[in-house]
């Protein structure tokens, strides 16, 4: 069977190079502004960054993709343009976007740029894709993180186009490109500013009731003196609700499609993703050696593929809270 | 201005639902958004059920649309959506871009969820057979009066200024997690909850409203003292969430104060409903959107 493509995040050159020589079939990363959705201080590429990043990944056979995945304004759609525009200069083989305005300049500009649907489109059905696909040519679409594994399968038979899935990383529970919850408590979302929970409005206080943790003044938790703190995000709190105080919506915890890699392949997914263009080298080094290693091993006998216990242990141990699931992929969520 | 009253975002019983629309076609209401648009799974009225009051609030001199669901995962709810899209009588309100697609041309309505954030996408969607949108949820004024300088002349915006704010959707079901039922046999508990289920921070602050798949903030906007300043940018129709009975009360407080130009500096709380004391207005203002809401420490 063919192998899934690896797509690993660069967010950084050090980053992209580890990538690469850790088994990645390509690479994504974003420029150092608003228009990806890792606008984190210190992340991401300037010009001369990338032109090294790009050629050392096609000196090494490897593809590069470029994340232009959020949604410009009228008074900054000007920078999203030029993104575009340089993305086309640069020489990248890939441009993942979101937005339909910029997806129709791509288009019409770059009419030979490859086009990705990024999973900021909230693109879940075969329609939903044949839209973008019919008036933009995109070549792929990335599916959001709320599909079963009969839904993406079903997605995937449907669909006229490739489709690529998360394989491993930070899990977002609600649909992307549509989660205004970091807005809603910042001002500032995954959608217009490209960052979910900015480290500018984070605060840790030790207070005697335990540690804090704030996003713009809004309690998001408060650990007891064992209990192993977890960055802010809003829909991994703890809160009251009708009495119990409880991970409402979900508990901190990392994805991890490792056992569905045989029914991945075989529903016809055309790439693997893994998540965290905020992480270290170090981190982009283990998942993707690890991920190289499964999709290699289930590529090359499905039929008896396991996930070993060395593969797993070293994913939970990378994860949030150091838990793994199968997210919406599992019928537990449904 | 006209006024419009989006769908009813919760698990409310048929006689209740009822109830309420025999209300709505008394009411000042222009346009009307109808049918389920959070959980396929409720079905206090069949297909045919919601095409009857649509007819039946035409008859009252409503305009009806029909909305369609924000988040598309099963095939059952991509095959409600095709009968809604090809209902023949009523135009659509599209919250997901297959809703588009499967309009093929169908003059339809462009609901928050399509983010529609810049020109260039009003003109695709305008090419599509948009007719009027809605803004995302967060965009702010400033945004909005640089988009209504460029927009298609033949297309109207609409913009929520009363109810809670659907703020996120989900695979999971959070009333079926609280309750600690898997979603596939939630045992409608919805139903249990018509106002919401209220999340509260660990120090007690009101914060968000779990409904299901869906979030909302727990306050709800209200841009009604800004009338004046939204009919400025010749915004259309305003929309007010269905979320409580007595959203009627305050519809026809509104369309007196703009039928009298009052609407200046008007500020319309309801007692009759919940935490009317505390709303928030941030986005407008280009600010977080729970300004005006929750006082953190």
């Amino acid at each position: 069977m063919t192998a899934m493509e690896l797509v690993c995040p660069a967010g950084n050159l050090q980053g992209l190079k580890t990538a690469i020589d850790s088994g990645a079939d390509a690479v994504y990363f974003g420029f150092r502004d608003a228009t990806n959705a890792r606008h984190f201080a210190g992340l991401n590429f300037s010009t001369e960054n990338a032109v090294e990043g790009i050629d050392y990944a096609h000196n090494r056979g490897k593809r590069v993709f470029l994340a232009i995945n959020t949604y410009p304004q009228p008074h900054n759609w000007s920078a999203w343009q030029n993104a575009v525009d340089q993305a086309a200069d640069l020489g990248v083989d890939v441009l993942i976007v979101a937005d339909t305005g910029v997806l129709d300049y791509a288009c019409e500009r770059w009419p030979d740029l490859t086009l990705h649907l990024s999973v900021q489109a909230s693109a879940t059905s075969a329609e939903a894709i044949a839209f973008y696909h019919e008036r933009f040519g995109i070549r792929r679409a990335v599916l959001p993180r709320v599909l079963s594994l009969s839904q993406v399968q079903r997605v995937c038979a449907d669909s006229p186009i490739e489709i690529e899935v998360f394989g491993f990383g930070s899990l977002c529970v609600m649909v992307e490109g549509r989660c205004l919850l970091s807005s809603h408590v910042t001002g500032k979302s995954p959608n217009s500013f490209g960052a979910c929970s900015p480290g500018e409005f984070v605060r840790w206080t030790e207070t005697p009731a335990g540690l804090e943790s704030r996003l713009n003044g809004v309690l998001i938790d408060r650990y007891g003196p064992r209990e192993h703190s977890g960055y802010p995000t809003i829909c991994k709190g703890r809160y009251h609700v009708a009495g119990q105080t409880t991970y409402a919506m979900e508990q901190p915890v990392s994805l991890n499609s490792l056992p569905l890699l045989p029914e991945l392949m075989r529903a016809g997914v055309a790439a693997l993703k893994i998540e965290g263009r905020q992480r270290s080298p170090a981190y982009v080094r283990r998942v993707t050696r690890v991920l190289r290693s499964a999709i290699d091993a289930c590529a090359s006998d499905p039929k008896t593929f396991t996930p070993n216990d060395t593969w797993m242990s070293e994913l939970a141990g990378l994860s949030e809270g150091s838990q793994t699931t199968l997210g919406a992929f599992s019928r537990y969520w449904q | 201005m006209q006024i419009s009253l989006g769908p009813v975002p919760y698990y409310w019983p048929q006689e209740q639902l009822l109830a309420f629309y025999d209300d709505v076609a008394d009411s000042p209401v222009d346009i009307v958004y109808l049918g389920e648009v959070v959980c396929a799974k409720r079905r206090s009225l069949t297909h045919e059920q919601w095409l009857n009051l649509g007819r039946r609030l035409r008859a009252a001199g409503k305009s009806v649309v029909f909305s369609s669901l924000a988040l598309l995962e099963a095939g059952s709810e991509l095959g409600q959506l095709k009968r809604i899209a090809a209902n023949g009588e009523f135009p659509i309100e599209a919250n997901d871009v297959a809703a588009v697609q499967l309009a093929r041309g169908v003059p339809f309505i462009a609901g928050a969820s399509l983010n529609i954030y810049n020109s260039r996408t009003l003109e695709v969607f305008t090419a599509q057979g948009m007719t009027r949108w809605v803004p995302p949820t967060e965009l702010g004024r400033s945004a909005l009066k640089a988009l209504q300088t460029t927009r298609p002349n033949d297309v109207q915006t609409e913009v929520p200024v009363w109810g809670r704010m659907p703020l996120a959707w989900s695979a999971r079901c959070y009333t079926a997690r609280h309750h600690d039922l898997p979603k596939d046999s939630c045992e409608f508990r919805c139903l249990e909850h018509p106002d919401g289920l209220r999340l509260k921070t660990r120090e007690d602050h009101d914060f968000l409203c779990l409904n299901g798949t869906q979030v909302q903030s727990w306050q709800r906007l209200n841009l009604l003292d800004r009338l004046p300043e939204i009919s400025d940018l010749g915004v259309d129709v305003v929309r007010f969430s269905a979320d409580h009975p007595a959203v009627l009360d305050l519809v026809t407080l509104t369309r007196q104060a703009l039928d009298g130009n009052k609407a200046s500096g008007l500020t319309m709380r309801l007692d009759a409903v919940p935490d009317s004391n505390s709303e928030c207005c941030g986005y407008w203002l280009d600010q977080p959107g729970m300004t005006g809401q929750i006082a953190p420490s």
